[in-house]
């Protein structure tokens, strides 16, 4: 019986429940003894320039080993910005000097190096920073005006432009056209390790990093360029990880200065930021400005949907800048929309930097479409789940491409929509929700529907391939090296299976290492729902080979022929085809000489996850407040190679979506403070406010990958988030509401009643 | 998010957390269950030089009826004045409210005498204590004194105690049977109220109406125990609920929204006090 498609238990969770697990901060690998500890002074003002920076006292402070300012770097060049295309003016300073500008609540000003960790709180408290306060770019609109310029070499905020302006005809032969300007806020990745990084000098001049991160690799590149060295001396490791959203892809600047001040400190050093410092210091996602317009006949048909977008990259433009290129390329989602127009200009602000964040521009594309058919629905007076039922793609087994230029792989998205419909009662929801409307309860039914197409396993920097290395031991356990880089995803449990669904070694007997850039130079790292269709692929790759080699080796052991041998499952090694039993061990395949298989699967092209979510709310229409009372997904990912693995992926996905729809957002005042940087301001979802989810299956296989697997890493998030937005809408629907921007808080519930029933439809 | 340096002391009477206080000065602080006196201090928004513990002091855990009255021992945890079986029976409304109070962890660490004396205008147990016309009981170098819970409260984190007290005792009224409610609007489960009303029937006939986070400090709604005692009805009542009110304008909700949510949390904790309704479970239940 074939182990894939089993519900085999994570075998690393006995570790990362428990102090087993070793992430960055928890290192006592002897090269880090007698560490020293980096604290980094940073800007509280937002925008402004840097009269002072007096690092004397802190100087004197007990168990200050040293205290760097932008002074003291030496010939340490800025940070280039990340992306080619970008006017080298956004670069980052590592510390902002005197008669420069701080850019953001968190810029880096100085370093405080001390002997203790607890010393360097205090020693970086006396260093006094002065800063003469500009006016803050908060928002994208804000920016837009270059009122306030953050990079005056640069001249303007604008980072980047994508498209062009619709023709003024756009929607000239549409009967019915609805516009609306949404957001779709700025969330915090919050991980629950905040980042860290520890670095050590070897005698050989090669140094060692630990960081937290999503791709060892990129992460090695990054700071060998950034550093001036030759990447050879960057031997660069990511221990445990414990989660990252999108939000640890690349190196962060501080991960670099760790190796900098070790080699100017002569010691190894240490680094663990707070949450405080996480908040502020981390990418942010999301973050985009949009205004929608879509347009159509009052039978339901769409004829052409405008998806504009501004996007707020913060202060030092990195990844964010191109995640809108993604948004316009899905804009048309899960529709044939015969005209389709989609544009995006980029702005630096004074807020923390955009990157990824699960789903990573796919989501915002998404929520926009969905916002728009839920709006073109509301005005012809349709119902939303027919509406989109008329404007879907047909279903199609060959290539499709969409009107806003992305193919896709295959899809039904109707099938997977009236799944979610029949599983849901949807027509009884319906009924129960006039029931109440008649009756005027207190509490009233709101039901969203979302379907979305997301794209997964695109080239993120790495083309769409990754490496595999599988070992058998004369001991018979075996070894996966692999390219990507678990961080809460299991991969050790799913590679170990795929490994053994071919050998036969017992998942327990096969040992999976990632992220160690000596034993991996090459890898692509964990992000964009990757890693199982590219690196699962490749491990089942390299466990086809392995079997291949052995299959010659046991003929020539065996004086049989290759092609009569077969793996026996019983005998954990190779036997002569229906004589289990009798043939040889793995171990003895691997005692004499190395069995290794190195290699490398390359997907054709990128896959189409789709689904559809429904979503049940019931709002207190005196309060404002929205409780979600079911979720029920479909999600079809392809074939699903450990359904537990799975369903958590689907499982955490929709919670972190239901947190953007209901409750997260990153808050600035006017001056550019953050008001959001502590767990008791930022309110990510916890369990009391979810009910238990309702996955409904559906799978259906691409033939991007030998394993029919699409991503699914991302996927309950892009869909959970409208379906619950468009929930809260749909209980006050019938009193007028027609929008609420997310997150959608009780106060903003409150008062779109409140203003829909002073007669201005909302 | 490491604390600047300080003493610590720990004591296990009150005599010698008096004696404590009386050494250390203003820049001590009392430690009883942490759970907002370290978060604030690894912020370094308080920087006390000594911590005087009493969480071992045995003599300052109690719940038990004493007259009239129901006598509370400051030290006593939010968990166990939940479990009190002496304060379901005598006073139902403050075990409820111990019930509500952030999360298993804070309710097993935090004190109700910690909670009285930080004086948070959004804390839970104040404001029932406050609807309650409960009795502040402090002790300091001079001995023992009764602070009505009504002029306790003076200001944001500003509290009656002079320097070198601390509240030893709660003593609340034996309510009994009779009716309370407590509303508390929240946008999570474990978070902290946007408001949150408190109304309990007392046994001279009253009612007595408090709010959370509707100004500075737990507020009195003064306008509408008048309104209740002239014998308006609630709806009426309860549109008074925000008069003499100064809530704040945050992220979390603007002064306007408070004010409605105010008149909206007594209309209803009023309702359940006097059994009209059962309690509000939107706000009370997990989804």
């Amino acid at each position: 019986m074939s182990i894939l498609g089993t519900r085999v238990v994570r075998t690393e969770d006995p570790l990362f429940l428990t102090r087993g697990a070793v992430y960055t901060d928890d290192l006592t690998d002897p090269r880090l003894a007698g560490a020293l500890h980096a604290t980094f002074v940073r800007s509280t003002v937002a925008h402004g320039t840097v009269t002072e920076v007096d690092a004397s006292a802190a100087r004197e402070a007990p168990g200050v080993v040293a205290v760097y300012t932008a002074e003291d770097l030496g010939d340490l060049q800025p940070v280039p910005p990340p992306l080619p295309f970008l006017d080298a003016g956004f670069a980052r300073p590592w510390l902002v000097p005197v008669g420069g500008r701080v850019h953001f609540v968190g810029d880096l000003v100085a370093v405080v190096l001390t002997e203790e960790r607890y010393q360097g709180e205090d020693a970086a408290e006396m260093v006094v920073v002065d800063i003469d306060p500009l006016p803050a770019v908060v928002g994208t609109a804000a920016a837009a005006t270059d009122e306030t310029v953050l990079f005056p070499e640069v001249g303007t905020n604008k980072v980047a432009a994508f498209g062009e302006p619709a023709p003024e005809d756009f929607f000239a032969d549409c009967e019915v056209v609805v516009t609306r300007a949404i957001v779709n806020q700025r969330v915090a990745a919050a991980p629950l390790e905040t980042r860290a990084a520890s670095a050590a000098w070897g005698e050989d001049g090669r140094v060692t990093i630990w960081c937290t991160n999503q791709g060892a690799q990129q992460a090695q590149g990054q700071i060998a360029g950034w550093l001036g060295l030759d990447p050879k001396l960057v031997h660069l490791v990511t221990p445990d990880v414990g989660g990252g959203f999108g939000a640890k892809i690349g190196a962060d600047q501080e991960y670099a200065f760790v190796a900098w001040l070790a080699q100017q400190a002569g010691r190894p050093v240490r680094w663990a930021e707070s949450r405080s410092e996480n908040m502020t210091g981390m990418l942010q996602g999301r973050a985009q400005d949009q205004v929608i317009t879509i347009g159509g006949d009052r039978d339901g048909t769409v004829k052409a949907y405008s998806l504009v977008v501004n996007q707020d990259c913060g202060a030092y433009p990195r990844i964010g800048t191109v995640l809108p290129t993604l948004t316009m390329l899905m804009a048309a989602a899960v529709y044939d929309i015969p005209k389709v127009h989609a544009q995006a200009t980029c702005y630096a602000t004074n807020g923390t930097s955009i990157g990824a964040y699960r789903g990573a521009g796919r989501p915002e594309a998404t929520a926009a479409a969905e916002r728009a058919m839920d709006l073109f629905a509301a005005e012809i007076g349709m119902d939303p789940a027919d509406v989109r039922r008329k404007n879907f793609i047909a279903p199609f087994t060959e290539p499709f491409t969409t009107s806003s230029g992305a193919t896709y792989d295959s899809g039904d998205y109707a099938a997977a929509l009236d799944r979610v419909l029949e599983a849901a009662g949807y027509a009884e929801l319906r009924a129960e929700q006039a029931r109440r409307r008649e009756r005027g309860d207190v509490r009233q039914l709101g039901i969203g529907v979302s379907a979305y197409v997301e794209i997964t396993g695109a080239d993120s920097g790495h083309g769409t391939s990754e490496n595999a290395e599988l070992e058998v031991h004369p001991d018979g356990t075996a070894t996966v090296l692999t390219g990507t880089s678990p961080h809460g995803q299991g991969h050790a449990t799913t590679w170990a299976m795929l490994a053994s669904e071919q050998l036969g070694i017992p998942v327990e007997k096969i040992t999976v290492l990632h992220g160690d850039t000596d034993r991996i130079p090459d890898g692509g790292g964990t992000m964009g729902s990757r890693s199982l269709q590219q690196g699962g692929a490749a491990v089942h790759q390299a466990a086809v080979e392995l079997v291949e080699v052995a299959r010659k080796r046991a003929a020539e052991l065996l004086e049989a022929n290759p092609d009569d041998l077969e793996v026996d499952l019983a005998n954990a090694g190779l036997s002569v085809k229906g004589t289990p039993g009798t043939g040889i061990t793995w171990a003895q395949l691997a005692a004499d000489e190395q069995l290794i298989v190195q290699t490398t699967f390359t997907a054709n092209a990128p896959t189409f996850p789709f689904g559809a979510h429904v979503a049940v709310v019931e709002t207190d229409v005196e309060s404002g407040k929205a409780v979600v009372t079911r979720l029920i997904t479909v999600d079809d990912a392809g074939t699903i190679i450990n359904p537990l693995l799975a369903e958590g992926q689907r499982h955490g996905g929709i919670a972190q979506g239901v947190g953007q729809a209901l409750l997260e957002e990153i808050l600035y005042d006017e001056d550019g403070n953050p008001q959001t940087s502590t767990f008791a301001d930022y309110p990510f979802v916890s369990a009391t406010e979810l009910p238990s989810f309702e996955l409904v299956e559906m799978a259906t296989p691409t033939p991007m990958n030998p394993l029919g697997a699409k991503g699914i890493g991302e996927a309950g998030t892009i869909g959970s988030t409208p379906a619950v937005q468009s929930a809260v809408v749909d209980s006050v629907a019938h009193l007028g509401v027609r929008h609420i921007d997310m997150p959608a808080t009780s106060m903003r519930v409150w008062r779109a009643v409140r203003e829909a029933q002073k007669g201005s439809t909302n | 998010m490491i604390p600047a340096a300080f003493e610590y002391v720990r004591v296990s009477t009150v005599d010698e957390a008096v004696a404590a206080l009386a050494e250390h000065g203003e820049d001590a602080k009392i430690l009883a269950g942490g759970h907002s006196l370290l978060p604030i201090m690894k912020l370094r928004l308080a920087v006390p030089s000594v911590l005087i513990d009493i969480s071992g002091v045995q003599e300052l855990s109690y719940v038990r009826v004493d007259g009239d009255e129901v006598a509370i021992g400051a030290g006593t945890r939010h968990h166990e004045l939940e479990k009190s079986e002496v304060a379901q029976a005598e006073v139902p409304l403050l075990p409820h409210v111990a019930s509500r109070v952030g999360d298993p962890q804070v309710r097993h660490k935090g004190t109700l005498g910690g909670t009285v004396a930080h004086c948070d205008p959004a804390s839970d147990l104040p404001t029932a204590l406050l609807a309650l016309g409960a009795t502040v009981v402090v002790q300091g170098p001079s001995g023992r004194r009764s602070i009505p819970i009504t002029e306790f409260f003076l200001g944001f984190f500003e509290t009656a105690m002079e320097e070198g007290e601390l509240i030893v005792e709660l003593r609340v009224p034996r309510t009994g049977a009779g009716g309370w409610g407590y509303e508390k609007f929240t946008r999570r489960e474990n978070d902290w109220p946007i408001v949150a009303a408190a109304a309990v029937h007392l046994p001279d006939g009253s009612v007595g109406v408090a709010l959370a986070n509707m100004g500075g400090v737990v507020l009195k709604a003064s306008a509408v125990e008048a309104a209740l005692a002239e014998g308006r009805s609630i709806e009426d009542a309860a549109e008074l609920a925000a008069e003499g009110t100064s809530p704040s304008s945050d992220m979390h909700a603007d002064a306007e929204y408070r004010s409605h949510l105010a008149r909206l949390l007594t209309k209803r904790a009023l309702k359940v006090a006097s059994g009209e309704t059962g309690a509000s479970t939107a706000e009370s239940t997990a989804a």
